[in-house]
């Protein structure tokens, strides 16, 4: 059979190219946001990249065919060498993607990513009013933003807006999308929160209910068909209320390649917490082998891996058995089917979370914010869970 | 919206957020936008690699037909540019 045929392959004869390279240039920010996708441990993790590695790794990922380059952290703008990383960047024939709070985004420093040749910037915004921004990302940071925006119109960026919707926030629906309007933002991205990290800490306190998605949808498509073409809008529907998965990263090791803060190689920017798998540093190996040949970029390439139903599923060409650190995550095994799926023997968890996000408001004050005294306490209680995992 | 029906005398030029480029690892022009990637055929590539804001379509075609020895290539070009203008990888 041609299907089973394919499975025997050697999985990196087959692989192409990283064409995305994300370069999370650091794990420090001014923010704290309550959902941050960084590794709640980041202050166990080593020094980072100098601007030298940066360009070395630029380089041999533009040879390996990488086109789109995001940069983002952390928050990259912390990193004052980020003009000498663009400017190499834009001479290598990246697309280059400046992916920020905005914190830090001066007029002075635009104009200076505009003269090193920055395409584009995605700026996030966490709510439209100024109490809840401020209290995500535990900052006064909103006027700041709005700010931003017109500085970046100024020079002639498209005004890309990326606003993480959750249990907290999704109901200000109809002002987040005024806002939006108002500001005269041409792309807005409605990205419903991942449990990952950080998020996942806070999950019962930022899992929307159904009701509260299928209103927010609602509005944002009456919404969509009122301003047409002036505005693009996304709206990307959280997994938790799927009955099928994700297709991260559009398959394991396939298309998208990370690289931390400190230089570790990574198939996705949440693999590092994967138990059982080591990920090279830049520091100790070339690229094109960590991308081709290494065991962690190999051990979910393909679908060899899979277990039932995946393994025989349809679509498992379509959605590659969804997300492995989701897997992992909730299953506690990395080659489960994502619990996403309503076909998953572990669906139940997910059913769970949803039916405590039904119960009422928990208490707020519990949140825990990204920082570092919080990512220190956290990191102790995995050192102290990691034995069990074995 | 702008009409998207080029005539010979409309002059295509490039969306400002697209990037039109040969990549050598995949052996094809590419139009790269954010977060996204289009992968051309080489017809298409050929085509937009003339749509430089000072060309119009007729002279795009004069230089396609020259360039491959070919001729009648008029319907086709401004076919792929009504597709490309809907996209809006191309301006008028």
């Amino acid at each position: 059979m041609a299907i089973a045929g394919s499975a025997t392959e050697s999985a990196s004869a087959r692989c192409g190219p990283p064409l995305w390279l994300l370069a999370e240039v650091t794990y420090r920010c001014p923010l704290h946001c309550v959902f941050c996708y960084n590794p709640v441990d980041y202050t166990r993790y080593g020094e980072e990249l100098t601007t030298e590695e940066w360009l070395r790794v630029l380089r041999e990922a533009r040879k390996l065919g990488a086109a789109q380059l995001g940069f983002s952290g952390g928050e990259p703008l912390v990193r004052d060498d980020l003009e000498i990383l663009v400017a190499e960047a834009h001479q290598l024939g990246y697309y280059t993607n400046l992916i920020t709070s905005g914190v830090g985004l001066t007029e002075q420093r635009i104009k200076a990513f505009k003269d090193a040749g920055l395409d584009h910037i995605q700026l996030s915004f966490q709510d439209s009013t100024q109490e809840l921004n401020d209290f995500l990302t535990h900052t006064r940071t909103f006027d700041l933003k709005a700010r931003v925006i017109k500085v970046v119109r100024a020079y002639g960026y498209p005004t890309v807006l990326n606003v993480v919707l959750h249990r907290l926030n999704i109901d200000h629906i109809e002002q987040i999308l005024a806002m939006a309007e108002a500001m005269g933002v041409e792309y807005l991205e409605l990205a419903n929160t991942q449990f990952y990290a950080w998020a996942m800490v806070n999950r019962d306190l930022l899992l929307p209910t159904r009701e509260q998605v299928e209103r927010a949808e609602a509005v944002t498509n009456a919404f969509r068909q009122r301003v047409g073409d002036k505005m693009r809008v996304f709206f990307v529907v959280p997994d938790y209320y799927a009955k099928r998965p994700k297709a991260c990263m559009n398959g394991w090791g396939s298309v998208f390649l990370t690289i931390t803060a400190d230089g570790v190689a990574l198939p996705c920017h949440e693999a590092r917490q994967l138990p059982g798998l080591t990920f090279p540093n830049v520091r100790e190996a070339e690229l094109s082998w960590i991308w081709n040949e290494s065991p962690g970029f190999n051990a979910y390439r393909g679908d060899a891996w899979m277990k039932e139903p995946c393994k025989t599923c349809p679509e498992r060409s379509k959605d590659f058995g969804g997300c492995r650190c989701q897997a992992y995550l909730l299953t506690g095994d990395a080659t489960n089917a994502d619990p996403a799926c309503d076909l998953s023997p572990h669906h139940h968890v997910i059913e769970e979370a949803v039916l405590r996000a039904a119960e009422p408001q928990p208490d707020v004050r519990k949140i825990v914010f990204r920082n570092d005294k919080n990512s220190r306490a956290l990191s102790e209680r995995r050192v102290l869970e990691e034995p069990k995992r074995q | 919206m702008a009409d998207a029906t080029p005539s010979l005398h409309s002059v295509p030029a490039l969306a400002s957020m697209f990037r039109f480029q040969w990549e050598e690892a995949q052996q094809c022009h590419v139009l790269l936008y954010p977060e996204g990637m289009i992968k051309l055929n080489q017809s298409a590539g050929e085509i937009l690699k003339l749509c430089d804001g000072e060309r119009d379509v007729a002279a795009i075609v004069a230089a396609l037909e020259a360039k491959f020895q070919a001729s009648g290539l008029g319907g086709d070009v401004l076919e792929f540019l009504e597709v490309a203008h809907g996209n809006r990888w191309i301006r008028y």
